[in-house]
């Protein structure tokens, strides 16, 4: 891949960022910050890049599946869906309120262009894997991308979901773990340790794979490994939970914050150097 | 339908009904497909994997992960039936039935078997006598009670056709035939067997057949006793019930569930609503967990059987 895409995806990222901090300046009450901003480089590798999917005819049959099983994400979801074309950007200024498309969690009736509604944790990894059940069915060549948070791992369907996967051989899909290393009340390792990780998937029949889940090439080069055939495919991104915003990052009240005016335009400075180095 | 020769689907459970009729179904749509916990086998799955083993998903002892797996499958236009006990549909997997499928509003067609106490000796972890309340109160979901396996089939042929969710409850036992032949039946439909002026019971599942022949007794007593059918639980045909209740000295609800949240909620919320002031009452299983027995000697511990019921119905009418 050319270093000018290259560029334009770490871009994309920043600019998620950008708008995750407006919406939570501007919203009501707050938004899930943190988790929105540690999956942008996620988000902006999938939607700009690896999934193939078509802003203009959103339910185009043989698009690639993308559900986000995290939905309190939706603010960065929301951020990314509409920078890719799927909706007016200006719709995140409305976040939240009475009326309005997009809200905390991911709402299929009035969001446009999105699979499932979310925000229960531990639904998007079953409902993938009957979405891929489908897809084999059809042998479909589209694909399934189920972005997982990593405190949801601590539900018990996600491991039912787990075990079901590799044993109907669907590797026409891939799980992206956000693993930033919080959940609501603070690291998930104090909360329910889930380490080891990657032996945990190995062992349930997974392919495996490891990436810093804030490098665009990384993320790029684990999408792009072929999967062994049979078996589905977990990307197990390391991500700071607040990423991009310094005085948030790796901090449990990341999780959920309306920001001050002030805190947003010091977040936003810090993007906009992030921006420049990027080029 | 051929209304001469005798049916396939007479005289056996409604469960085995539904597994024939899926068979049929499916033979004709590829597009359906099945998935159970562990449970092929009591939910008459068995010879709908054999038929077409690429279109059964047996996923584990799982229900969780079944009923979002549904929902995914739903997504991409597949014709999904979750089949698995009722207790398990209901409960253990309730939310993804409420937020995955129902929330989402795909064409989930929960089939659940060994409904009420119908795994009798099960005991109450085995009992289902929540079902009907916890299925009623999700927005959008169809509910239905067959009485007998001719009613069960037409409401699998049904429920092919609905857009959204809904929840079919299947018996383990074999309910007492009460439709010798076979015909179809709507959704949001009650069906009014007998009228009668000094009480109308008002039945659903197995309780219709079993009610047919307390009404049987209650009329050599010299009673004249009404009968409907209220195999759409939702959505509910306000205007019988209506009907019934003001053409009737009193009204008896009787289910095989617990009497909160089910069919007697369901028809005492019409009869507030409508301002009809009629002596009413509620039979079934009165708020208490159950015991375990076999299923005959359970019903009618629990006075579900037609004397049980009968008795009920007199007691109520002193």
């Amino acid at each position: 891949m050319d270093s000018e895409k290259i560029k334009e995806l770490k871009r994309m990222a920043v600019h998620i960022r950008e708008d995750v901090v407006r919406t939570s300046r501007d919203c009501s009450e707050g938004v899930h910050v943190g988790g929105s901003l540690s999956m942008a480089e996620i988000l902006s590798v999938l939607f700009f890049e690896v999934a193939n999917v078509d802003p203009k005819n959103p339910k185009w049959e043989e698009r690639d599946r993308i559900v986000l099983s995290k939905g309190h994400g939706n603010v960065g979801f929301s951020a990314a869906m509409a920078r890719r074309g799927f909706f007016d950007l200006q719709l995140l200024s409305r976040f939240d309120m009475l009326d309005a498309p997009l809200s905390m969690h991911v709402d299929k009736h009035r969001m446009p262009g999105v699979e499932i509604s979310s925000g229960s944790l531990g639904h998007g990894l079953p409902i993938s894997v009957g979405i891929a059940l489908g897809g084999k069915l059809d042998k479909a060549n589209w694909k399934v991308y189920c972005i997982l948070g990593d405190g949801e791992l601590m539900e018990g369907s996600v491991w039912e979901a787990a075990m079901s996967a590799p044993h109907y051989k669907l590797d026409n899909l891939t799980a992206i773990v956000d693993r930033n290393q919080f959940s609501l009340d603070g690291p998930t390792e104090t909360i329910m340790a889930l380490e080891p990780l990657d032996k945990k998937f190995t062992d349930f029949g997974w392919f495996v794979l490891e990436a810093d889940g804030h490098s665009v090439e990384d993320l790029l080069k684990a999408f792009n490994t072929p999967t062994p055939t049979g078996k589905p495919k977990v990307i197990l991104a390391n991500t700071v939970k607040g990423k991009g915003v310094s005085f948030i990052e790796n901090t449990t009240g990341s999780h959920f914050a309306r920001f001050k005016p002030e805190q947003a335009e010091q977040a936003l400075n810090d993007l906009e150097k992030v921006l420049a180095e990027i080029g | 339908m051929n209304t001469t020769t005798t049916s396939e689907y007479l005289g056996i459970s409604s469960r085995d009904a539904f597994g024939k009729q899926l068979i049929a179904l499916a033979k004709e749509n590829p597009k359906i497909v099945a998935l159970t916990a562990d449970l092929a086998s009591s939910t008459r799955l068995v010879e709908f994997g054999k038929e077409f083993p690429e279109r059964m998903f047996n996923m584990g002892i799982a229900e969780q992960n079944m009923m979002g797996a549904a929902a995914g499958l739903a997504l991409v236009g597949k014709i999904p039936f979750v089949c698995t006990f009722a207790a398990f549909a209901s409960m253990r997997a309730c939310e993804q039935a409420r937020t995955d499928v129902a929330y989402n509003d795909l064409p989930v067609r929960i089939c659940a078997s060994h409904s009420g106490i119908g795994l009798a000796a099960g005991g109450s972890t085995h009992h289902s006598l929540e079902d009907l309340s916890i299925f009623r109160g999700m927005p959008g979901m169809t509910v239905l009670v067959p009485a007998d396996s001719i009613q069960a089939a037409s409401l699998v042929r049904a429920i092919i056709h609905l857009k959204g969710p809904s929840y079919l409850r299947l018996s383990r036992a074999t309910e007492p035939t009460v439709y010798q032949e076979e015909k179809e039946f709507t959704i949001g439909k009650a069906d009014v067997l007998k009228t009668g002026k000094d009480l109308t019971i008002m039945a659903v599942g197995g309780m219709v057949g079993y009610a047919l022949k307390a009404i049987e007794s209650l009329e050599k007593d010299g009673l004249s006793v009404g009968l409907m059918n209220v195999y759409s639980l939702k959505p509910l045909d306000r205007q019988a019930i209506a009907n019934a209740a003001r053409g009737s000295a009193a009204v008896l609800t009787v289910e095989e569930h617990n009497i909160v949240g089910g069919l007697g909620s369901a028809v005492a919320e019409v009869l507030a609503e409508e301002g009809i002031s009629v002596k009413f009452k509620r039979h079934g299983i009165l708020d208490h967990f159950t015991t375990s027995a076999p299923y005959e000697d359970l019903i009618h511990y629990y006075k579900l059987d037609a004397e049980g019921i009968a008795e009920t119905a007199r007691q109520f009418l002193k």
